[in-house]
């Protein structure tokens, strides 16, 4: 089965750049990237830009409406995420477990329904 | 010969209640779809009625039951995948579907239904439901009534959580060592749910029965069974068994809660109290410690004929502190320290817990309790007052009301 693993986490508890603390955290991502493809269990995997990059869009009669800013206005925000290949949701925790951004964040699993 | 109409009934409602769970996780083994095993071994069992009505019950009433929802489950597969794919795979099913059931090996697989049904990724009451159904042998509206939610809602309940098992791939295993002590607390935590509730709904009345204190009870007597050796499945029925022991005496004839004490022994269920002391030497005879081992061991000091050794009992919750650094524990342990004579660094601890328990019928209590000896009288009626507010039950009510009053005399 095919998880996406969907990274959100509050940018003001994230580690910042150039501290120890970041580097320990990309060396994490880094090395659990690394572990997912030697596991045959990675599909894709990277980090989004921050949300003041993000449009949102809606067809509402017909018209698109197009919005600045992020679908909703949380203070987690989805960061990143993961699409990995494996038996069941056990493996899929035992994997989300591992992503550094799980210690302060939060990863949600959600099973990819695969179209074709 | 053929049985009357009521007897065949009788037969089925034991076998529902004793091999149903067997029958659905071998059923769920082989067919991988937990909707599809459950309604198939419902229309297996209704199936059985009106065959054994004609023929009587054959000789192994769990094979033919098993053999009967296979095969009803096979049809349900080939209904719903007319254009004929996957039907290898059906053959195979339906090939041994009329040999090996009937001699009757039906493996036990209800280790790895306990395990499904108590997922973490399932929302707590939903485990606990699950778990009632599919294990315990309780009809939905059963474990609806235990809950006080509506048949209906129950229904939609169960059936969510078992779209929710298939459709997020929870996999129907037993779980690896690297996970498995976190997956037991998670099945020990619903059993002990199930008996708390139980044990609570009997409060209110006044000829305590324990529906679902007999189930939880049953639940972990299985898993013992089925996983000997675990000191913490132990330690929770011990737990369980030293509490239930005292359910006829937790009571007084008012309707009022008795403190553990000053509770007429007399009334203590000595061969359930006996085993329970009996299971909590094995399981601390195995040297792995444990939240239910101690709460087991605390109980246990509670119902000392000499009375409870408080100094003992306060260095068990610094133990179940350390593993369960919970608000609840702390009040626990500050009453225990109230107890063995430090009253006043006991109530620096209530102090410590105004916010955290502010909603907590129990913490009133107590620091009514408390603050009524330190003779701060005002304080000591406003908690009783708070806590009776919070009352769950009228046994709680009473009992409450009752040191409120003895806290409202002068001293």
């Amino acid at each position: 089965m095919q998880y996406m693993a969907l990274i959100y986490s509050d940018p003001a508890r994230e580690p910042k750049y150039g501290t120890p603390e970041f580097q320990a955290m990309m060396q994490g991502y880094f090395g659990l990237s690394e572990q997912l493809k030697a596991d045959g269990v990675f599909v894709a995997g990277d980090g989004l830009q921050g949300v003041d990059t993000a449009t949102s869009l809606r067809l509402r009669g017909g018209k698109v409406e197009t919005m600045d800013g992020p679908f909703a206005e949380t203070k987690e925000r989805l960061g990143g995420y993961y699409l990995i290949d494996v038996p069941d949701l056990d493996a899929a925790l035992r994997y989300a477990a591992m992503i550094p951004t799980a210690a302060y964040g939060t990863v949600e699993l959600r099973p990819v329904m695969i179209y074709g | 010969m053929i049985p009357a109409p009521d007897l065949i009934r009788a037969e089925i409602n034991r076998l529902a209640r004793v091999d149903r769970g067997r029958l659905l996780a071998a059923l769920i083994a082989r067919i991988g779809n937990f909707q599809l095993a459950e309604d198939a071994l419902q229309e297996a069992f209704a199936g059985a009625f009106v065959h054994w009505g004609r023929v009587g019950v054959p000789h192994s009433p769990q094979g033919w039951l098993l053999k009967v929802a296979l095969r009803k489950a096979i049809d349900r597969i080939r209904a719903a995948d007319r254009a004929g794919r996957g039907a290898a795979a059906l053959a195979i099913l339906a090939g041994d579907a009329g040999t090996e059931a009937e001699q009757m090996d039906i493996p036990d697989e209800r280790l790895r239904l306990i395990f499904t049904c108590c997922h973490p990724a399932l929302e707590p009451k939903t485990r606990v439901a699950l778990t009632l159904r599919c294990l315990g042998g309780l009809a939905t509206a059963d474990i609806a009534r235990a809950f006080l939610d509506s048949e209906p809602a129950m229904g939609q309940r169960l059936s969510r959580a078992r779209a929710k098992i298939a459709a997020a791939g929870i996999p129907y295993v037993v779980p690896g060592p690297e996970a498995w002590a976190e997956r037991l607390g998670s099945v020990l935590a619903v059993i002990y749910l199930i008996f708390n509730q139980g044990y609570s709904a009997d409060a209110g009345t006044a000829n305590p029965d324990g529906g679902l204190c007999d189930e939880a009870l049953y639940l972990a007597r299985m898993l013992d069974q089925l996983r000997p050796g675990e000191a913490e499945t132990i330690g929770l029925l011990a737990l369980m068994l030293l509490t239930h022991s005292r359910r006829r005496a937790r009571l007084d004839g008012q309707g009022a809660s008795v403190p553990i004490p000053v509770q007429d022994r007399a009334l203590w269920d000595r061969a359930q109290g006996a085993e329970g002391l009996a299971l909590l030497d094995r399981a601390m005879s195995k040297l792995t410690p444990g939240p239910f081992q101690i709460k087991a061991a605390i109980s246990a000091l509670h119902m000392a004929e000499r009375g409870p050794d408080w100094r003992q009992i306060t260095l068990l919750y610094d133990s179940l502190l350390r593993m369960e650094p919970t608000a609840v524990v702390r009040l626990n342990r500050a009453v225990a320290l109230a107890e063995s004579g430090s009253l006043e660094a006991a109530l620096r601890e209530m102090d410590a817990l105004t916010t955290a328990l502010a909603g907590y019928q129990p913490y009133h209590a107590a620091l009514g309790e408390l603050a009524h000896r330190a003779g701060q009288q005002h304080r000591a009626l406003q908690a009783y007052d708070r806590a009776i507010d919070l009352a769950a039950n009228p046994a709680d009510a009473v009992f409450l009301r009752r040191r409120r009053r003895l806290a409202q005399l002068p001293r």
